[in-house]
């Protein structure tokens, strides 16, 4: 079993009265691909936001690469190699497609300052943002402006731009949501490339994609962790299909 | 791609400003005996470009909507009233650096402090500490009370003993203050594009995700806010000079409620616009008070009429002028909407960044 | 500084910052509910002013005046409302700021033309206008404690209208999310519209009430506004219980500057907004 990466003890955030994440114990090793599943409202988006650093946990403890990372913002833990893709769609529409990579990569220019060093730091982290390009297979859009692009291309842009970022841990939301079949396949494909380099904890809806990508699955229902376990177990389980693949079911016939 | 413009806008630039760059040879024949008191007004018109400039990296660029910029404008004109020495000019050579230096602190220690506010927030706060040092230098014996402090000489520009360029001549004053319209402009315009521009554009588009990339939001923002600040105190400068005086006025709100009309009236966020605004802005009000003793009231009218038709202001007429199609549809909004290249659904601002959770 | 005078000051302060609060309150509503900065709201404050003095010599009484001057505030706000912020509420502050500064030109200068440039004042209304001893040599005015009485009084109206009713609950949830106030399936416009005159009605009446204890004079809604803005920052946008306890302070801060440190007392207050931005950037009750 390879080591353990990141982990929470007892994370909890409230909002108000409403206790979103609640008491959640979570780990992800080292290159295995982590799916998170629940229905909507337990909690799945607030736990990956507590993990960037969007917001502070109410309690509990975060510790990523055994350093302890609760409370600090979100910008730091970007740089420490959490990288995160959100929701909703999130790409700067005015830059080109290349523009929005070097963006992300040259977050590790260093500072404000950093924007004026050495060209030859420059040249690197532009070359960084290609690679990033080339492995979503998005070169050929390179000088398009983003807002040009198709919604899935955008999608997949956002992933490019995670990448760019160079991080050792993405956090996906819902990179699938929205999108047809076909590109569906082709970006469960590359995340399944990824996963040799890098670790991933994403949340997916799309129940193929997950079964198919995932080594290991946490459900989360009303804030609690219900069950993790390797996919073949939380396949299995008993009280998952009760609770959440019934009433996914539901969801998507009703 | 950002803060590329058509052609056409490169050339009216240039031919505007070799229209004022001569503006001594057509001058006198336009209006013969008030040629100077014209020059002087349009030596202004320069100074206030200048300070429409400084604020579009604010307001156009990073998208922070400052009511308190003439807390430098006032600042940089301030510093020099006092620190000129009564009886002889100054030399130019320590007094500008002077001028930036404490408006670079101000902006540090203002920025510091309302950079942590968003929103309306930072309109709220810059409004504030404008008007802090507003009413200190209006009731402070030092800085004169609302009469302000008088400048008896105008620095001098020397090296060795000898005179390089003689300020106290309108004539050698007004390319000063043109020049320094043209370096600030290019200034802008490379850091615009640079890649710390993008940043800055990054920031205006979502910020949220600038953070999420591992950007430190923050020091950008702050590192805007201090050159914005010194290029306003510069302007401030000049003014002091063109003037004669710094006065309490030269910092109140209504002075930033102007430039940031100045911004609006010529096109924000296109570093150019402003500089048509400040002109724009100037030529119809001294219109205006030709017209009647309450021109205020036109001016209030005038800027309602422009928030409401015209948001994007000259600017955004000379990058897409409106054809005759779009100017016959219904409404006259329309064609002007905010939002520069943003796709239509994106094109209306939401009115405040939302806020972080729930 | 004796106990006697240092009674007076504090009155003074509870006095300026209680009227303070009427302002901020209309301030604080109308942001946290539309999402509007109004700058134009120091003005509604000089126009009630100058109501109740044009009125009250027209009428003959102070009474009479505030009677009659109301409506026509309330008609002003929804004036304003509809024919301009309507077109604004999905568009940037900038905007916003842009189009009630040059609202603020516009009736400050018809003001002028209307009212001129002079400096007027109005009686204290003879109802109120004796003094109340304290202590031996101690007196204070009855119609500041009057004033004093009115605006707690619709402090503790807004108090029970935000706590108990369903326009109150309205109120709180959009201060906290204003998209959230459409997905109660209110009609938003009747709200807005609602909102926007009852602020700048409670502006307009603390304007009426604190004519006959202050000079009418052009541009006193300007500096007034400002210091609204400071309470406002302090308190926390959108808080009514924030623009309360907010005004208090800077209504004492101002109050006891001026008369302990007179050389820095108009910075005070900016002080005060600074230290709070340092510790408490979205305010102290946000």
């Amino acid at each position: 079993m390879s080591a353990t990466m990141l982990e929470t003890r007892g994370l909890t955030r409230r909002f108000g009265g409403l206790v979103a994440v609640n008491e959640v114990d979570f780990d992800v090793r080292e290159n295995e691909i982590h799916a998170i599943l629940g229905p909507n409202g337990a909690g799945k988006s607030t736990l990956i936001n507590l993990l960037s650093g969007e917001f502070p946990p109410s309690e509990g403890e975060i510790r990523f690469q055994d350093r302890p990372i609760q409370g600090r913002k979100a910008q730091q833990i970007a740089r420490m190699g959490i990288g995160r893709s959100h929701q909703k769609t999130n790409v700067f529409p005015r830059l080109t497609c290349l523009q929005n990579c070097q963006l992300a990569a040259r977050i590790h220019l260093g500072g404000v300052l950093g924007s004026w060093r050495s060209r030859q730091r420059a040249r690197a982290v532009d070359e960084r943002a290609l690679q990033a390009l080339e492995t979503c297979q998005l070169v050929y859009r390179a000088y398009t402006p983003a807002a040009a692009m198709s919604y899935g291309e955008q999608r997949q842009l956002q992933i490019a731009m995670v990448l760019a970022t160079e991080p050792t841990l993405m956090l996906l939301d819902e990179p699938m949501a929205g999108m047809g079949r076909e590109e569906t396949a082709q970006v469960t494909e590359l995340l399944k490339g990824l996963a040799d380099t890098y670790t991933l904890v994403l949340i997916e809806h799309d129940m193929d994609s997950v079964f198919r990508l995932a080594n290991r699955i946490t459900v989360m229902v009303d804030g609690c962790v219900l069950e993790t376990g390797p996919t073949a177990q939380i396949r299995a389980s008993e009280k998952v299909r009760d609770v959440y693949l019934g009433r996914h079911q539901e969801e998507v016939h009703a | 791609m950002l803060h590329t413009y058509p052609k056409r806008v490169v050339v009216i630039m240039l031919v505007l400003t070799a229209i004022v760059a001569i503006f001594p040879l057509w001058g006198p024949a336009v209006f013969g005996a008030q040629s100077d008191f014209m020059m002087e007004k349009m030596t202004l018109m320069l100074i206030l470009a200048l300070f429409a400039m400084s604020l579009d990296l604010l307001v156009g660029i990073v998208g922070l909507v400052s009511l308190g910029h003439a807390l430098f404008f006032g600042l940089g004109a301030y510093t020099l009233a006092l620190a000129s020495p009564a009886f002889s000019p100054a030399a130019i050579w320590w007094m500008a650096p002077l001028v930036m230096l404490v408006a670079a602190l101000a902006a540090l220690v203002v920025g510091f402090l309302v950079i942590r506010t968003r929103g309306i927030f930072f309109i709220m706060t810059t409004l504030a500490f404008g008007q802090m040092l507003y009413y200190f230098v209006s009731t402070s014996r030092h800085t004169g009370g609302t009469d302000g402090v008088f400048i008896m000489f105008r620095p001098s520009v020397e090296v060795g003993g000898a005179v390089l360029l003689d300020l106290d001549n309108p004539l050698t004053f007004f390319y000063v203050c043109l020049a320094m319209v043209v370096v600030g402009y290019l200034f802008l315009r490379w850091l615009t594009r640079s890649f710390f521009g993008q940043v800055l554009d990054g920031i205006h588009d979502n910020e949220h995700r600038m953070e999420a990339l591992g950007y430190a939001t923050g020091h950008y923002k702050l590192v805007a806010f201090v050159i914005s600040g010194v290029m306003a105190s510069l302007a401030g400068m000049l003014a002091a000079m063109q003037y004669g005086f710094a006065n309490p006025s030269q910092l109140g709100w209504h002075t930033s409620g102007e430039v940031l009309m100045m911004l609006i009236l010529g096109g924000m966020g296109t570093v150019f616009g402003p500089i048509l605004g400040a002109f724009a802005y100037e030529i119809l009000q001294h219109t205006f008070e030709h017209l009647t003793t309450h021109w205020p009231i036109l001016m209030g009218i005038t800027i309602i009429l422009a928030v409401l038709i015209l948001p994007r202001g000259i600017a955004g007429l000379i990058i897409d002028p409106p054809s005759r199609a779009s100017l016959a549809k219904s409404s006259p909004l329309r064609w002007l909407k905010p939002g520069r290249a943003a796709p239509a659904s994106e094109a209306v601002k939401p009115a405040a960044p939302a806020p972080r959770e729930g | 500084m004796d106990l006697a005078f240092f009674s007076v000051q504090l009155l003074n302060g509870l006095q300026y910052g209680l009227l303070l609060f009427l302002i901020a309150s209309g301030l604080t509503l109308i942001f946290g509910i539309m999402g509007i900065i109004n700058l134009a709201h120091g003005a509604m404050y000089m126009i009630g002013a100058y109501l109740v003095y044009d009125l009250t010599f027209r009428l003959g009484s102070f009474w009479l005046a505030i009677l009659a001057a109301i409506p026509v505030a309330i008609a002003l706000g929804l004036i304003i409302e509809r024919l301009f912020l309507d077109t604004l509420y999905k568009r940037d502050h900038l905007y916003q700021v842009l189009l009630t500064f040059g609202l603020i030109l516009v009736l400050n200068e018809a003001q002028r033309i209307i009212w001129g440039g002079d400096v007027h004042s109005v009686p204290v209304p003879e109802l109120f206008s004796g003094r109340i001893q304290l202590t031996d040599n101690l007196q204070y005015s009855h119609y500041r404690l009057f004033v004093m009485g009115v605006c707690l009084a619709l402090a503790g109206v807004i108090y029970w209208v935000i706590r108990h009713t369903r326009l109150g609950i309205i109120i709180r949830a959009g201060a906290v999310n204003r998209d959230m106030v459409e997905g109660l399936g209110i009609n938003v416009r009747t709200l807005f519209t609602l909102i926007f005159s009852v602020g700048v009605a409670l502006t307009a009446f603390a304007g009426m009430i604190a004519a006959p204890l202050t000079s009418i004079a052009p541009g006193m809604g300007d500096s007034i506004l400002i210091t609204c803005f400071v309470v406002v920052v302090i308190g926390g946008i959108g808080s009514i219980k924030g623009a309360f306890w907010g005004a208090i302070l800077i209504g004492m801060a101002e109050t006891f500057g001026s008369v302990l440190i007179p050389s820095l007392a108009s910075m005070v207050i900016y002080l005060i907004m600074a230290a709070v931005l340092l510790v408490k950037p979205r305010g102290l009750f946000a």
